[in-house]
C-alpha cells in the first residue's frame, strides 16, 4: 500500500485542540486525510471545505454525548479510515471508539495543555485506544502512555 | 506593535502594571487584553476582552506578544510565527489555582520563538531580545519534528 493511500481520520474539537491538530497538518496531509471538528467555520478558516462536523459534548451532557457518539460512528462508517487519531476532546474520543468498531488503528494525542496529568479522555484512551501519547515527558507512563515529542 | 494578554478570564494585574510601566520606553503601540483585572493602564490601550478573530489579527500584526503562560496563547503565537514572552502566573501570589503556568514556562524555555520572564525584572531584557527576533519563520523544533515522525510511523505501521 502506498503512503498516500492510507486513509486517516483526524479529529479535534474547536479551540486549542484544533490548533494542535493544525500544527500536525503538514504531516497528516502526506496521507489521504479527512478532518472532523465541532465547528464548521474553523475548518473553513483553514481552507478545509470537506471537513465533517460533529456536536460538541462532554461528560456533563449525556444526551449530547450520545448524539455525538452516533455522529462519530456515522463519520467513521462513511470514510472507513485505516487510522483514526485525535488531539481531543470527547468528540475525538468517540471517533476513536467508533474507529475500533471497524478495525481502524487508533491514536490519542493528549493536549499539550495537560502537563500535570492526562485528560479524562486521555486516561480512557490508555485502555481503549491502540496508542496514547502525552506531550510531556513527566506524564509518560510507558508502555501505555508514551512521550514522542510535542506540537511545540 | 506589542500585544499583551492575560487571557480572557482571570485578571493578572502584576503583568499589566509591569507592562504599563515599560510601555513609554518602547516607542510603539502596546495593546493589552486585561481580563478581569482591576488596574487601569495609563500608557497602553487596554481592553478587557478581545474576540478570537480580532485576537488572531492582532497577533499577526504584532512584532511581539507578552503573555501569561497559557497554552492557547502560545499556540496562536506559534501559528502566526510571532515571538512570545511568557510571564507565568504564580500560585504563591494567588494568581492561579496551582503553579502549572510556571511549569509550562520552564518546559517551553528554549523552544524557537518562545522567551521566558519569571518576574518583572526580566521583562525589559526579554522584550529587547524578542523584538530582535523578527517575524522570521521559526524552524520546526526538535520536539515537533519528533512528534510528526511518530505520527507518520503510526499511520504507516499502526505502531509507535
Amino acid at each position: 500500500m502506498t503512503k498516500s493511500s492510507r486513509k486517516v481520520l483526524a479529529v479535534a474539537s474547536g479551540g486549542g485542540h484544533w490548533e494542535q491538530l493544525m500544527l500536525l497538518r503538514p504531516k497528516l496531509e502526506e496521507y489521504d486525510v479527512r478532518f472532523a471538528t465541532t465547528d464548521r467555520d474553523i475548518a473553513q478558516q483553514r481552507g478545509i471545505a470537506n471537513a465533517d462536523t460533529l456536536p460538541d459534548c462532554n461528560q456533563d451532557k449525556p444526551f449530547k454525548s450520545a448524539l455525538c457518539g452516533f455522529v462519530a460512528l456515522w463519520i467513521v462508517l462513511k470514510h472507513r479510515p485505516h487510522i483514526v487519531l485525535s488531539t481531543g476532546a470527547a468528540p475525538g474520543f468517540f471517533c476513536l471508539m467508533a474507529g475500533r468498531l471497524i478495525g481502524a488503528r487508533t491514536l490519542w494525542i493528549d493536549s499539550v495543555a495537560n502537563g500535570e496529568q492526562l485528560s479524562m479522555c486521555g486516561k480512557l484512551s490508555k485502555r481503549f485506544a491502540h496508542q496514547c501519547l502525552t506531550q510531556w515527558p513527566d506524564v509518560a507512563d510507558e508502555p501505555r502512555v508514551k512521550y514522542r515529542g510535542a506540537v511545540l | 506593535m506589542i500585544l499583551v494578554t492575560v487571557g480572557m478570564q482571570l485578571g493578572f494585574d502584576r503583568l499589566i502594571e509591569a507592562m504599563d510601566r515599560i510601555a513609554p520606553s518602547l516607542e510603539m503601540d502596546v495593546i493589552a487584553q486585561t481580563g478581569h483585572g482591576t488596574y487601569q493602564p495609563k500608557n497602553m490601550t487596554a481592553r478587557e476582552k478581545i474576540g478570537p478573530s480580532e485576537f488572531e489579527e492582532l497577533t499577526q500584526k504584532s512584532r511581539l506578544i507578552v503573555a501569561h503562560a497559557g497554552i492557547g496563547t502560545v499556540l496562536t503565537a506559534q501559528r502566526f510565527e510571532t515571538p512570545i514572552i511568557l510571564f507565568p502566573r504564580r500560585f504563591a501570589r494567588g494568581e492561579h489555582r496551582n503553579d502549572h503556568q510556571a511549569a509550562t514556562a520552564k518546559n517551553l524555555e528554549g523552544r524557537s520563538g518562545i522567551l521566558i520572564a519569571m518576574d518583572e525584572g526580566d521583562l525589559p531584557g526579554k522584550i529587547t531580545e524578542g523584538l530582535a527576533m523578527g517575524n522570521a519563520e521559526a524552524p520546526l523544533s526538535p520536539t515537533a519534528r519528533q512528534l510528526r515522525e511518530a505520527i507518520g510511523t503510526f499511520i504507516e505501521t499502526g505502531k509507535i
